[in-house]
């Protein structure tokens, strides 16, 4: 699997990563690079094994239900570039 | 050209725990903006989710409501997409292994009974609200509402009607909040349902191409919604043009549906497992445990109802549409001994005035005792159904009971023979036109009679005895 400069243009949208058209060339190599060897690891026969979600063969540990954070809304709107009336203000999106 | 309509429902079912799903942030609504959103919902760099186990114990619970099979190793997935109420750039949810597969919910239409398939119910965490107007050309974040815990429900596109697909939602709501999951409030948004529309000709085997109808929270939205999207998918289709995927909202003020976005600019997720959450195990004894903590459930309920009280399917569907209205039947056929009574009365004239006055059973000023107090009495013959309306009445703006009413309106029915024997002499001798009309064999004439001798006891004569006596006078 090849990727093409269409492809490697929309992984950059999605991921919303500003790229050259110069820049396209080089990480589709480096991409398809990556891509080979992922090809190399599906010949691999996998048939029986149960897909693997987690490296470590462990379980979630579980939290109890309970309100444990106070209202720290005053430390967190210090850093934020605009707020207005305790709402965080952004570029206008609408979809 | 006949056509056939397909329904498939997702429901956004909010779980009401105290904390978030992912932080010991409060879930409390209405709180000042983002005064409950936590470092782990501002997405700072190095927090970690922590899940929160009542949101897999009530994910159980309705799992096995569900008769569903639950997962006992599921796996939450990044779903990737940019919007500033979701500062992390991604959800948390869940995509290959959910908690909850193939479940099942049973509905009734008019007389008809049908199963809807649940393909599946996955825990996820809810986003942010953004604020569009008056913020100078910005938007407004309030991130209070990420990170609550939401199960999505999917079901299958098993759905021929809009009666269908209203019937599924009633029951799936009256589920959660039986269940005690979900609070139920849904101005508040804690049940909201995406409806996937589209429509084929009859006989086809392959489905039309759907159009997804996005953030419904009232049932008559998903009524209007899908009535409309359906006869504007088939009038399209008529005219010789293509239905195109997409998603669409609807517009309550217009009764329209307008697209949102079309297939070719639809999201791609990009899912993967979140590798900062381990794949959750599930005990059988924690199942156990959870299924031993489960309450009757509306379906057997409705059949006990049935069996115990000798109500009707339908009418036993009503009564467990929700776990208080079940329990005000059960009390009030309980203390009367009339199930059927009860059944009616809870399901006519108490739901049509709950109804008119956007009330829930919970707000019923006429509790489930002094209910029962007028069945008896209509039981026993004391009150006519006619009477028993005026009494029921005046039990509705007051606090006295039935016998209290009867008693001081001077409501009693009259049973004595003497005194109608007396009323239908009158009738007859006042009435001879519609007595010659009885005896050339018109039985409407002798409603006419009947009416007269209700009349003349204003209204509080029996009125089987009134008839019984009417037809051996005339006989």
């Amino acid at each position: 699997m090849s990727l093409t400069h269409q492809d490697v243009a929309r992984i950059a949208k999605l991921a919303r990563i500003a790229v050259t058209d110069e820049e396209i060339v080089a990480v589709g190599a480096q991409l398809n690079n990556i891509f080979s060897l992922i090809e190399q690891m599906q010949a691999v026969d996998t048939d029986g094994i149960e897909p693997m979600a987690h490296p470590q063969d462990v379980s979630l540990r579980l939290r109890d239900d309970v309100v444990t954070e106070s209202d720290r809304r005053a430390a967190f709107q210090a850093i934020a570039p605009q707020v207005e009336n305790g709402l965080f203000l952004v570029p206008k999106v609408i979809e | 050209m006949k056509w056939e309509v397909v329904i498939g429902i997702e429901v956004h079912v909010q779980l009401n725990t105290a904390s978030k799903i992912f932080s010991g942030a409060s879930t409390a609504f209405g709180a000042a903006p983002n005064t409950q959103a936590s470092a782990v919902e501002l997405a700072f760099p190095g927090v970690l989710p922590v899940l929160n186990r009542a949101v897999v114990d009530k994910a159980i619970r309705l799992g096995l409501a569900l008769d569903a099979k639950i997962n006992q190793k599921n796996v939450f997935a990044r779903k990737n997409y940019f919007y500033p109420d979701l500062p992390k750039g991604y959800q948390i949810s869940q995509m290959e292994l959910p908690i909850v597969e193939h479940g099942k919910i049973k509905i009734l239409v008019g007389d008809q009974e049908k199963v809807i398939g649940v393909t599946r119910a996955h825990m996820e965490e809810d986003a942010g609200k953004s604020l569009h107007e008056d913020f100078h050309g910005l938007s407004g974040i309030d991130l209070n509402r990420a990170g609550t815990p939401l199960l999505e429900v999917v079901s299958e596109p098993d759905m021929r009607s809009v009666d269908e697909a209203l019937a599924y939602v009633k029951v799936l709501y009256a589920l959660v909040t039986w269940l005690g999951i979900c609070d139920g409030n849904m101005q508040e948004g804690s049940f909201r349902m995406d409806v996937n529309v589209s429509v084929r000709p009859e006989g086809q085997k392959e489905f039309g191409t759907r159009r997804e109808i996005k953030n419904l929270n009232s049932f008559r939205f998903l009524e209007q919604a899908a009535k409309y999207e359906i006869q504007w998918q088939i009038d399209t289709l008529e005219d010789g043009g293509k239905v195109q995927q997409a998603t669409v909202l609807f517009d309550p003020d217009s009764g329209e549906t307008r697209m949102m976005r079309s297939k070719e600019d639809a999201h791609d997720y990009r899912y993967f497992p979140d590798p900062d959450l381990l794949p959750v195990r599930i005990s059988d004894e924690q199942i156990a445990r959870i299924r031993a903590d489960l309450p009757e459930l509306p379906g057997a309920m409705q059949a006990r109802f049935v069996e115990s009280y000798g109500v009707s399917a339908y009418d036993a569907a009503l009564l467990t549409s929700s776990l208080k209205q079940a329990e005000y039947f059960e009390a009030a056929a309980k203390a009367s001994g009339q199930g059927k009574l009860a059944a009616n009365w809870v399901n006519g004239e108490i739901a049509a005035r709950l109804n008119r006055d956007g009330k829930e059973i919970g707000d019923c000023p006429i509790d489930a005792a002094r209910l029962s107090g007028l069945i008896v009495r209509i039981a026993d013959g004391t009150l006519s159904s006619k009477l028993a309306k005026q009494v029921f009445e005046a039990m509705w703006d007051s606090e006295l009971s039935a016998d209290a009413i009867i008693e001081r309106d001077g409501l009693k029915q009259v049973s004595d023979v003497g005194a109608i024997e007396k009323m239908v002499d009158e009738a007859i001798a006042a009435n001879p036109k519609a007595v010659e009309e009885f005896r050339a064999g018109k039985e409407k004439a002798l409603n006419a009679l009947a009416g007269q001798v209700m009349k003349a006891s204003k209204g509080k004569a029996n009125p089987a005895q009134v008839q019984e006596i009417l037809k051996q006078k005339l006989a």
